[in-house]
């Protein structure tokens, strides 16, 4: 319990409520909550009887009015209040005050006082604090007499308020700003107003806190919901610009993508657009996101406004990534809503609480466009800035896809969002020489220097991967022409390499047959050599026989 | 008109229950008042209880009684209740009349 000064609260177990008033409602006093047929005034008033028995050791009565015990029981036994274990423990009671005009008859005097009986013997019984009377209005049906109703409902406020009772009173609402019957006269301490209004065939619950004497609220309406978690108020704070700033890095999901930004990744907490044209990738990408956030340890929190979770399983497995593992274990949550599900508003309300209960690092909004349909520009880009503001302010890092129509001309996104964005993504899917090819270009990334490439994106089996584009004669080329381009290039590559090889194998030819020619001339020189060698041996024989011959001759003469 | 009444149903007499809570000006009312018509009319033909609240609150809830003084017709069915102070002595016989 929330203490103020002056004034205890009583808290209500409802989800925003007791943030929105301090700590819940007047303890002792009495409540009242009004508002037309089926905008949840029972709900409220049951919730806040069964989480103070169940949550603050605070038993409870449920005077009704209308329903028989058994519908109530029932009717909150679908929010997952077991009310007929509390009545059996004794910690709540329902007191049926059921008066049927058609058997009653008033002649003369009469008080109330055996209804005061009634809830004196079942405050008794269960040691009561809180009490609920859902709707004292009914009275002024049985009863003809209102001057004497009147009188008795002031005593019976009175009453209630000296036992020290925190009662809620709800009363349908009047045609004007009053209930019916006119009872703000009686509460002073708190009044809440319940409506149910529909726009574009879209219903939003609102509540608004008329009056809350002695303590500080907030007057703004504030969407509420009632879904299978009971009763919550979706308090969507005014939010500055005050947001922590993160120097940590996260991964896309993509090696090659965070490689296009110098540090690797983009800072934590930051919000990162995603646009392109049907078919380009987007949803993908988001995925390739919130898979890498899951590999890392961290959670993430998917919502898709077009997809079911099992749908976005099987598309992402066939570009190999496995989102199951995170959704079986919990680290990745996907909630699927068609935009026209809730109004705007309250689609922030349920997000934010989403965000709140499951406390992700991050967030992926695919695609923020679907809202364009059910509501104008302004609005959806009021209530994506509330929720940029909302994630940054929680150092969550955001990841939105948006679909764009056109990719001609300058990007824009219907939303006016690119200037709320940090990093911005576009994917483009291009008609070239008949074939369409992704390509993703980081248009912007606030702090951070980055490539300025336009990437070729690839979906394969095992993930995406960004290829720098060919940069041929005639720019950049991709799909097929970059295939031809480069084909081309193989291939005048590979002529190249037999010429040479051609040229080398001559050479070689060449070089062989000059050996071949060097080697005859040496074994016709070495011929000769022999030759005169033996020409020299001959003359050299000749000379001698010669000289012999000449000595022999003078030997003969002589004798 | 005095007579109107108990006539319809001579043979049996109707089963009348007070409910009154504490020694109140209107309960001390009302028990004078129906006594007063139960003398005019005749004895016999009501069978008059008187029970205080205050005394046993359970029954308030187990009778469904939220105003006092409570007059009920109890016998025969359907079951009538008359609330106030009966001081309108016409009126209460008119009720009280079988099928009216």
């Amino acid at each position: 319990m929330v203490e103020t000064k002056g004034i205890s609260k009583s808290p209500t177990g409802i989800d925003g409520f007791d943030d929105l008033t301090l700590g819940g409602l007047p303890t002792g006093r009495p409540t009242l909550v009004r508002g037309s047929a089926g905008c949840g005034k029972t709900l409220f008033a049951s919730t806040f009887l069964l989480n103070g028995t169940r949550e603050f050791d605070e038993p409870g009565v449920f005077v009704t009015f209308e329903e028989r015990p058994v519908d109530i029981v029932n009717n909150v036994a679908s929010l997952g209040f077991e009310m007929d274990r509390l009545i059996d423990e004794g910690k709540v009671w329902i007191e049926h005050i059921a008066v049927d005009p058609a058997e009653l008859a008033e002649i003369g005097e009469y008080d109330l006082e055996a209804l005061f009986l009634r809830l004196e013997l079942a405050i008794d019984q269960v040691g009561a604090k809180r009490i609920v009377l859902d709707t004292i209005e009914s009275l002024f049906s049985a009863f003809t007499n209102p001057a004497i109703l009147r009188a008795e409902i002031r005593r019976l406020f009175d009453w209630l308020k000296d036992r020290g009772m925190t009662t809620v009173i709800t009363a349908e609402r009047g045609d004007g700003s009053l209930t019916r019957q006119g009872l703000e006269e009686y509460v002073s301490d708190c009044v809440l107003l319940l409506d149910h209004r529909v726009h574009n065939q879209i219903s939003t619950r609102r509540l608004r806190i008329v009056k809350y004497r002695g303590t500080a609220h907030g007057t703004n309406e504030y969407p509420f919901l009632i879904d299978e978690d009971g009763f919550s108020v979706l308090p969507v704070s005014s939010l500055g610009l005050n947001h922590k700033v993160h120097e940590d890095r996260i991964s896309s999901g993509v090696p090659d993508l965070d490689a296009m930004l110098t540090g690797g990744g983009f800072h934590r907490g930051s919000s990162v657009l995603l646009s392109g044209v049907a078919g380009s990738g987007k949803s993908s990408l988001a995925a390739c996101f919130a898979d890498a956030a899951c590999k890392s340890g961290e959670r993430a929190l998917y919502f898709s406004f077009e997809e079911s979770a099992a749908q976005t399983v099987r598309n992402m497995r066939s570009i190999g990534v496995e989102l199951k593992q995170w959704l079986d274990s919990g680290t990745l949550r996907h909630i699927a809503a068609r935009p026209t599900f809730y109004s705007l508003e309250m689609h922030l309300a349920v997000m934010l609480r989403e965000v709140q209960r499951f406390k992700p690092s991050l967030v992926v909004l695919d695609p923020i466009s679907a809202f364009m349909g059910s509501a104008d520009a302004l609005e959806v880009q009021s209530m994506m800035l509330r929720m940029v503001d909302f994630l940054k302010s929680n150092g969550i890092t955001a990841v939105f896809t948006h679909l764009m129509h056109s990719q001609d001309g300058t990007a824009e996104t219907d939303v006016g969002l690119s200037s709320l964005m940090d990093a911005w993504i576009l994917l483009l899917n291009r008609e070239v020489n008949g074939e369409f090819n992704r390509e993703l270009y980081l248009l912007k990334a606030r702090g951070m220097s980055h490539s300025n490439q336009v990437r070729e994106f690839i979906m394969s089996d095992d993930g995406i991967r960004l290829l720098t584009p060919y940069l041929g004669e005639t720019g950049a080329l991709t799909g097929s022409a970059r295939k031809s381009e480069e084909a081309k290039a193989r291939r005048a590559e590979v002529a190249r390499r037999v010429e040479v090889q051609r040229l080398a194998e001559a050479i070689d030819t060449r070089r062989r047959k000059a050996k071949a020619e060097i080697e005859a001339l040496q074994a016709e020189i070495e011929a000769d050599e022999i030759e005169l060698r033996r020409i020299e041996a001959d003359e050299e024989t000749y000379l001698s026989q010669a000289l012999t011959d000449r000595e022999d001759m003078e030997k003969s003469r002589r004798a | 008109m005095i007579d109107d009444a108990p006539g319809a149903a001579p043979s049996e007499p109707l089963k009348l229950v007070l409910y009154i809570a504490g020694q109140t000006p209107k309960s001390m009312a009302a028990i004078a008042n129906l006594e007063r018509i139960c003398a005019e009319t005749g004895p016999g033909k009501y069978t008059v209880e008187v029970i205080d609240l205050k005394k046993d609150p359970k029954l308030a809830r187990e009778h469904n009684i939220v105003a006092i003084p409570t007059l009920v017709r109890q016998l025969p069915v359907p079951i009538r209740k008359i609330i106030g102070d009966l001081s309108d002595r016409e009126k209460v016989l008119v009720h009280l009349k079988v099928g009216g």
